[in-house]
C-alpha cells in the first residue's frame, strides 16, 4: 500500500490544540461504552477514528459535536466545553451528517443557500462565512443537479450534498462520521482530494470515523484505534504498523519450493539469502505489517477480552 | 444585525419556502385542504337559507365554527404532525448542526403552518360566503375581528402542537392521538350547533378549551347581535375570549420552549439512525 506524500507546509509549527479529550467516560445504565478516552487534535490535522462496530466511535464524535452529554471527563473543542457551546462556537464547526430523506422537497441550491445564511452573522475577516454557494456546488460536483429536488438525487449525489452542507460555513473543525459510505470510487477520490484541500489550504482540522482502513491510511495524518472503550493505538499509519509488528514476512521460491520466513531485519536476511543461494532465489516478496494487520491484531485481542493487555503491549512497543 | 433578528429573518425565509413547496406539491396540498373540503360538505348539509328577520340559521353558526376548527387543526394537528415527521427524517438534526438552527427551524414551522392554516380557512370562507346567506351583515368590521381571533387562536394552539410533536416520536401515533380529543372538542364546543342546548356540565367543560372561544370569537365577527340569543350569557364576551385564549397562549409559550429544548437536546445521529432502522422494519 503506497501512501502518497502530501505537502503540508501549513501544518508545520502549528501546535494549537483544537480538540482535547482527557479521561472521557460514557455509561448507558450499566453499560460502559467509553472507559477513559484520551486524545488531542491540533489545528489542520486530519484524524481518523477507527474501530469495530459498537466501539463507541459515533458516541465519541457526538459528544464532541455537543449532541450528547458525557458521563464524565474533560472535553474541550475549540477551547469550549461542547456541553456549553453557544451559537458562535457552533458556527465554527462543520458536521457531515448521514442524510436520509430530510429536506426532500428543497432544491439543492435553495437548501444550500438557506443553510448558508445561518453563518452570515458569524463571518470573520480571515474566515469569510458562509462559502459562496455556487462555488461550493461545483466543488462537490453537483452543478448539473443544482435545481433538482433533493429527493430526486441519487445516493451518491446526496452524500456530496451532505459534504457541501458540512463545509458551507467554512468550519475550523469538521466532523465526518463514515463519510464515504455509499460513494463510488470516483466520488471517493474526489472526496479525499477535498479533505486534503480543506486541511492544507484552509487549515481545517478534520476528525473522521471510518472502518475503511485504506481510507484512514490515505486521508489521515494520525490514526486512533478505539477498542474496548479506550484508544488502544494512536499514531501515523506507518508508526502503528511498526509499533505492533516489527517483523517482516519474506517469501521466496527456490528449486520449485515456496518458502516463508519472518525476520526482524529483513534486509540482512535477504542479503544472506542471496549470498547463500544467488540466482536460485526467485519470486522474492518482502512484506511489512500493514495497517490492516495492526488493526486486526488489536481488534482480535480486544474481542478475545485482552484489551488492557493489547493497549499496554502497544504502549510498550511504541515507547 | 442582532442574532435574534437574524434568526427571525431566517425562520421567516424557511417558512415561506416551505409554504411555496406545499403549494407546489399536489399530494401535500390535498392532505392539507382535505379538512376544508370536509367542512364545506358539512356546511352544505346545514340550513343555508336566509332566515327570517332577526333569526339565524344553523349554516350561519356552522361557518364561523368551521373556521375556528381549522385553526385548531392547523395549530395543533398539523404542527404536531410536521414536527414529528421532520424529527424522524432528520430535518431537525440537520438544523441542530447550524448556528441558530433550531430556533430558525421552529420559527419557520410556525410561519409555514400559520400560512397553510390561513389558506385552509380561505378555502372554506370564500365559497361559504356564497353558500350561506346572511354572513356579511357586519360589513367591513368582520375582517379585523376575524383576524385577531385567528392570530390569537394560532398563538393559543401552535405551542401545544409543538409539544405534542416533541413528545410523540412516531408521526402516525402523534396524529392519531391528537385527533380523538379534537373530535371530542368539536362535538362539545358548539361549533355546529348552539351550545345553549347542551347540558350545563358540557358547557362548563367546553369553556375550558380554546375551541369554544375561537368559535365564539368567529361568530362575533360574522353574526349580527341578534344571534346572541343562543350564546351563554347572551354576550360575545370579548374580554373573556381574549383572557382564555391569552392564558392558553401564555402557558403554551412557557411550556413549549422547555419541552422543545429537551427534545432538540436528544437529537443525534445515533437516535436518527435508530428511528430510521425502526421505520425500515415497519416497511419490510
Amino acid at each position: 500500500m503506497v501512501n502518497e506524500p502530501r505537502a503540508v507546509p501549513a501544518r508545520i509549527g502549528s501546535t494549537e490544540t483544537v480538540v482535547e479529550v482527557r479521561d472521557l467516560w460514557m455509561r448507558y445504565g450499566q453499560v460502559e461504552v467509553l472507559k477513559g478516552v484520551d486524545f488531542t487534535a491540533r489545528r489542520g490535522e486530519v484524524l481518523a477514528l477507527l474501530g469495530p462496530n459498537g466501539a463507541g466511535k459515533t458516541t465519541t464524535i457526538e459528544i464532541l459535536e455537543g449532541f450528547r452529554a458525557r458521563s464524565s471527563g474533560h472535553v474541550r473543542v475549540l477551547g469550549t466545553d461542547p456541553a456549553e457551546g453557544d451559537e458562535r462556537w457552533r458556527s465554527r464547526l462543520g458536521i457531515v451528517l448521514q442524510s436520509w430523506r430530510d429536506h426532500g422537497k428543497w432544491r439543492v441550491r435553495e437548501l444550500l443557500g438557506h443553510l448558508a445564511a445561518h453563518y452570515r452573522p458569524h463571518s470573520e475577516p480571515d474566515r469569510v462565512r458562509p462559502r459562496d454557494v455556487d462555488e461550493l456546488i461545483s466543488t462537490v460536483g453537483l452543478e448539473q443537479h443544482a435545481n433538482k429536488r433533493v429527493s430526486m438525487l441519487s445516493g451518491g449525489q446526496r452524500r456530496r450534498l451532505d459534504v457541501a452542507i458540512g463545509i458551507v460555513g467554512r468550519p475550523e473543525l469538521l466532523f465526518l462520521d463514515e463519510p464515504t459510505a455509499g460513494f463510488d470510487p470516483e466520488a471517493r477520490r474526489d472526496f479525499h482530494d477535498l479533505v486534503h484541500r480543506l486541511s492544507d489550504l484552509e487549515d481545517t482540522t478534520v476528525l473522521l470515523t471510518t472502518h475503511d482502513l485504506d481510507e484512514a491510511e490515505k486521508l489521515a495524518d494520525r490514526i486512533l484505534i478505539l477498542a474496548g472503550g479506550r484508544i488502544v493505538a494512536d499514531g501515523s499509519a506507518e508508526t502503528l504498523a511498526r509499533g505492533v509488528a516489527r517483523d517482516a514476512e519474506i517469501r521466496w521460491t527456490r528449486g520449485g519450493d515456496r518458502y516463508v520466513h519472518t525476520a526482524d531485519d529483513a534486509t540482512a536476511f535477504v542479503r544472506d539469502l542471496f549470498d547463500q543461494y544467488g540466482d536460485a532465489v526467485t519470486d522474492l516478496e518482502v512484506r511489512r505489517a500493514t495497517l490492516e494487520d495492526v488493526y486486526l491484531s488489536l481488534v482480535h485481542r480486544h474481542e478475545t477480552g485482552r484489551t488492557d493487555e493489547a493497549a499496554m503491549a502497544f504502549e510498550k512497543e511504541t515507547r | 444585525m442582532t442574532s435574534a433578528a437574524h434568526t427571525l429573518r431566517i425562520g421567516i425565509a424557511r417558512g415561506w419556502i416551505e409554504f411555496r413547496q406545499t403549494l407546489r406539491t399536489p399530494s401535500d396540498l390535498a392532505s392539507y385542504l382535505l379538512n376544508s373540503v370536509i367542512m364545506l360538505v358539512i356546511l352544505s348539509f346545514l340550513d343555508r337559507n336566509e332566515p327570517a328577520a332577526g333569526a339565524i340559521s344553523l349554516g350561519m353558526i356552522g361557518l364561523p365554527g368551521a373556521l375556528a376548527t381549522m385553526i385548531v387543526f392547523g395549530g395543533v394537528t398539523s404542527m404536531a404532525q410536521y414536527l414529528s415527521i421532520e424529527r424522524e427524517d432528520g430535518t431537525l438534526l440537520r438544523c441542530r448542526a447550524l448556528p441558530g438552527g433550531v430556533a430558525g427551524y421552529l420559527t419557520g414551522k410556525v410561519v409555514s403552518v400559520s400560512l397553510m392554516t390561513l389558506l385552509s380557512m380561505l378555502v372554506i370562507l370564500l365559497p361559504g360566503l356564497f353558500l350561506i346567506d346572511g354572513m356579511l351583515g357586519n360589513g367591513i368590521s368582520t375582517l379585523p375581528t376575524a383576524l385577531w381571533v385567528t392570530l390569537l387562536g394560532l398563538l393559543a394552539t401552535l405551542p401545544y402542537g409543538a409539544i405534542a410533536g416533541a413528545l410523540f416520536t412516531n408521526p402516525r401515533v402523534a396524529t392519531g392521538i391528537m385527533l380523538v380529543p379534537i373530535m371530542g372538542l368539536i362535538v362539545i364546543s358548539g361549533v355546529f350547533a348552539p351550545i345553549d342546548g347542551f347540558p350545563g356540565w358540557i358547557q362548563t367543560a367546553a369553556q375550558v378549551f380554546p375551541l369554544y372561544w375561537l368559535g365564539l370569537g368567529m361568530r362575533s365577527a360574522f353574526l349580527p347581535d341578534t344571534a346572541l340569543a343562543v350564546e351563554i350569557g347572551e354576550s360575545w364576551r370579548t374580554l373573556e375570549t381574549v383572557g382564555v385564549l391569552g392564558a392558553w397562549a401564555v402557558v403554551g409559550l412557557i411550556l413549549a420552549p422547555i419541552v422543545l429544548r429537551r427534545m432538540a437536546r436528544r437529537e443525534s445521529g445515533a437516535a436518527m439512525e435508530a428511528r430510521k432502522h425502526k421505520v425500515m422494519q415497519r416497511v419490510v
